[in-house]
């Protein structure tokens, strides 16, 4: 298993093909090889163990959207450093090479778009922007989007994956919990759904507010979701968590979100729920094949 | 915030007259009264030594808002409120003893009152989880909001947790689900909201009673969406770093009127609310009391919308 072990060298990174020319990419799960076409065709879903690799936003968006949909709606709204914050590394040094890595001001992508035919108002969290914590930036462009969704009468999705609040705006960070909730109240006022998809991994200050207020609260199979972190957990309690704590599986048991949603479903889950929730007829949208949990992604 | 050092002697006397009560009551009753003697005597002390009171950093505030002796809730509300009926259970689990509540007058004025209680002692302490809530504690915060918008009572919040309990029940009954109801409940009260950090505003655990139309924090407490500790730990890989990240995340009440996070500072005397209880409750009464008059002569929309508009406005950015 030489080769094995030469790929797990050279891509330690869990974060799916953010630059990636080689063929392969290991799973961080079952450590099997994938061929990159086959897992891209799977929407990055493990075919051999149906691990769920996190996704880039950019890559979510196109896992989500109709081709070709998608209009961006964030991108102008940048982040500074109110507090002049500095621990082993100053805030701007952090946050020019997260913007380096990633291509985005800070940790949030949204949009409009469509799935399956029916319009929507996209917002994503980027873990591979400072862990998609959320700062200032993060909340307005999410509070942006949704008074954009209201404005246009569309529902409104949003893609959790976040450590929580963002440390470097101290109590600022904090006041994002409430202003985002302050503006979901618009599609409230509206009457337009609101479905947040939990992503691996969500916690901290962005499950304890709007990720969590949603209408209906999907989670990816296997992802971590919660309010203090395990390692915050055991140290407090001090002993060793139980199986499976805190996993998406965990959650749904304890009655806390409606349900675990294989990402290769999540278009027609989303169109269908949505659909009804919106009062749409039901052959309004074109109409697509409902795909099997191992079908190659919609076209 | 200088203050004239006629004040301080004014104080240090004050303590030392304590002092001298003390153990004279300890004397004549056989109480063991010790320890409180001791952290009163260790007071004076460090205010006879200090060398200009005020000038203090920001990891010395933080722990004055810890300090064994800080006036918890009880000791606030046992002072400026009248009639005061605690009413407990969320109705569909527990009572929660590090948050309670229920309706009372405030200086005279009908009101809800929602306090997080740290206990005064070990055996309360550990019984209230030292002011850290499960979910049940801000589920019985929303019922309460309930009768309070049923009522027409303004709801007052007073904040002093370290955060919201970190436990295996607290994370399967949906301790974050629990934070988030109430945070968007305050954004929807009808009635007026005040809310005061008395001592400790740790993070999410804080905010979920922090939605207010004026968030007011005393000299001394501190607010932060994470604990110097924890931060500490995180980013220096080192919790003795605490200091340093107290002075990173700008975290005491004169940061927090700067950065808009609160609308006004109450002051505390001097050497901190715990040298002297009632004047530190005398403040905190005149200021809370102060906002609800103001804010009485909105009607509900207006509430909601200046309650909307603060929040909304909060952050830091720069727009291309």
């Amino acid at each position: 298993m030489a080769l094995d072990r030469f790929f797990r060298r050279r891509r330690p990174q869990q974060q799916a093909g953010s630059d990636m020319p080689d063929l392969w990419t290991q799973c961080p799960a079952c450590k099997e090889s994938v061929y990159n076409r086959d897992l891209e065709a799977s929407l990055w879903v493990c075919p051999k163990c149906s691990h769920h690799l996190r996704l880039e936003a950019g890559r979510r968006v196109e896992v989500l959207l109709d081709e070709g949909s998608f209009v961006q709606l964030s991108g102008r709204v940048h982040p500074t450093d109110p507090l002049n914050f500095q621990d082993t590394e100053a805030y701007v040094d952090r946050l020019s090479r997260a913007q380096k890595k990633t291509g985005r001001p800070d940790a949030i992508l949204t949009g409009t778009g469509s799935i399956l035919g029916l319009p929507v108002t996209l917002a994503v969290m980027d873990f591979a922007f400072s862990g998609g914590s959320m700062g200032s930036v993060v909340g307005e462009e999410i509070s942006r989007a949704a008074e954009h969704a209201a404005e246009i009468g569309t529902p409104f999705v949003l893609v959790a994956a976040s450590g929580g609040a963002r440390m470097q705006e101290s109590a600022l960070s904090l006041m994002q919990m409430a202003k985002t909730t302050v503006a979901l109240e618009s599609l409230t006022a509206r009457g337009l759904p609101y479905v947040s998809i939990l992503t691996d991994p969500t916690t901290g200050g962005v499950t304890a507010s709007f990720a969590t207020i949603a209408d209906v609260i999907m989670a990816e199979p296997g992802a971590l979701i919660g309010f203090a972190g395990p390692r915050v957990i055991q140290q407090t309690i001090r002993q060793s968590l139980p199986e499976g704590f805190q996993r998406a599986e965990f959650l749904l048991e304890h009655g806390m979100i409606d349900d675990v949603v294989d990402r290769r479903n999540h278009r027609n889950f989303l169109a269908g729920l949505l659909g009804v929730l919106t009062r749409r007829a039901p052959d309004a949208p074109p109409a697509e094949q409902p795909a099997p949990p191992s079908a190659e992604a919609p076209a | 915030m200088t203050t004239p050092s006629t004040d301080l002697k004014a104080t240090l006397k004050k303590l030392e007259a304590r002092v001298h009560d003390l153990e004279v009551t300890a004397r004549e009753t056989g109480q063991n009264l010790d320890s409180t003697i001791h952290t009163l005597r260790a007071e004076v002390e460090r205010l006879r030594t200090a060398p200009a009171n005020g000038v203090m950093t920001r990891w010395e505030r933080v722990q004055l808002a810890r300090a064994p002796g800080r006036p918890t809730a009880h000791d606030y509300t046992e002072r400026l409120v009248t009639d005061f009926t605690e009413l407990h259970g969320d109705r569909n689990f527990a009572d929660d003893h590090a948050l309670i509540g229920g309706p009372g007058r405030w200086q005279g004025r009908p009101v809800m009152l929602l306090m997080q209680q740290k206990g005064r002692d070990t055996k309360s302490r550990v019984r209230r989880r030292f002011g850290m809530s499960n979910p049940e504690g801000y589920r019985k915060a929303m019922r309460l909001m309930d009768l309070a918008d049923k009522f027409g009572l303004p709801v007052v919040c007073l904040i002093d947790t370290p955060g919201a309990y970190p436990g295996i029940e607290a994370e399967e009954r949906g301790q974050a689900w629990a934070i988030a109801e109430s945070i968007q409940r305050m954004v929807r009260l009808k009635v007026p909201a005040v809310c005061a950090v008395i001592g400790e505003g740790g993070s999410g655990g804080a905010l979920a009673i922090g939605v207010g139309n004026r968030v007011l924090i005393q000299e001394n407490a501190w607010y932060s969406v994470i604990s110097p500790e924890s931060c500490a730990a995180i980013l220096w890989r080192d919790s003795a770093q605490a200091p340093k990240a107290a002075e990173a995340l700008k975290l005491t009440a004169p940061d927090l009127l700067e950065l808009g996070i609160v609308e006004e500072v109450i002051p505390e005397p001097v050497g901190g609310a715990h040298l002297d209880l009632d004047a530190a409750a005398a403040a905190l009464g005149e200021v809370v009391s102060r906002h609800l008059d103001e804010l009485s002569l909105l009607n509900e929309q207006e509430l909601k919308a200046q309650r909307a508009a603060r929040f909304r406005a909060l952050g830091a950015f720069t727009e291309s």
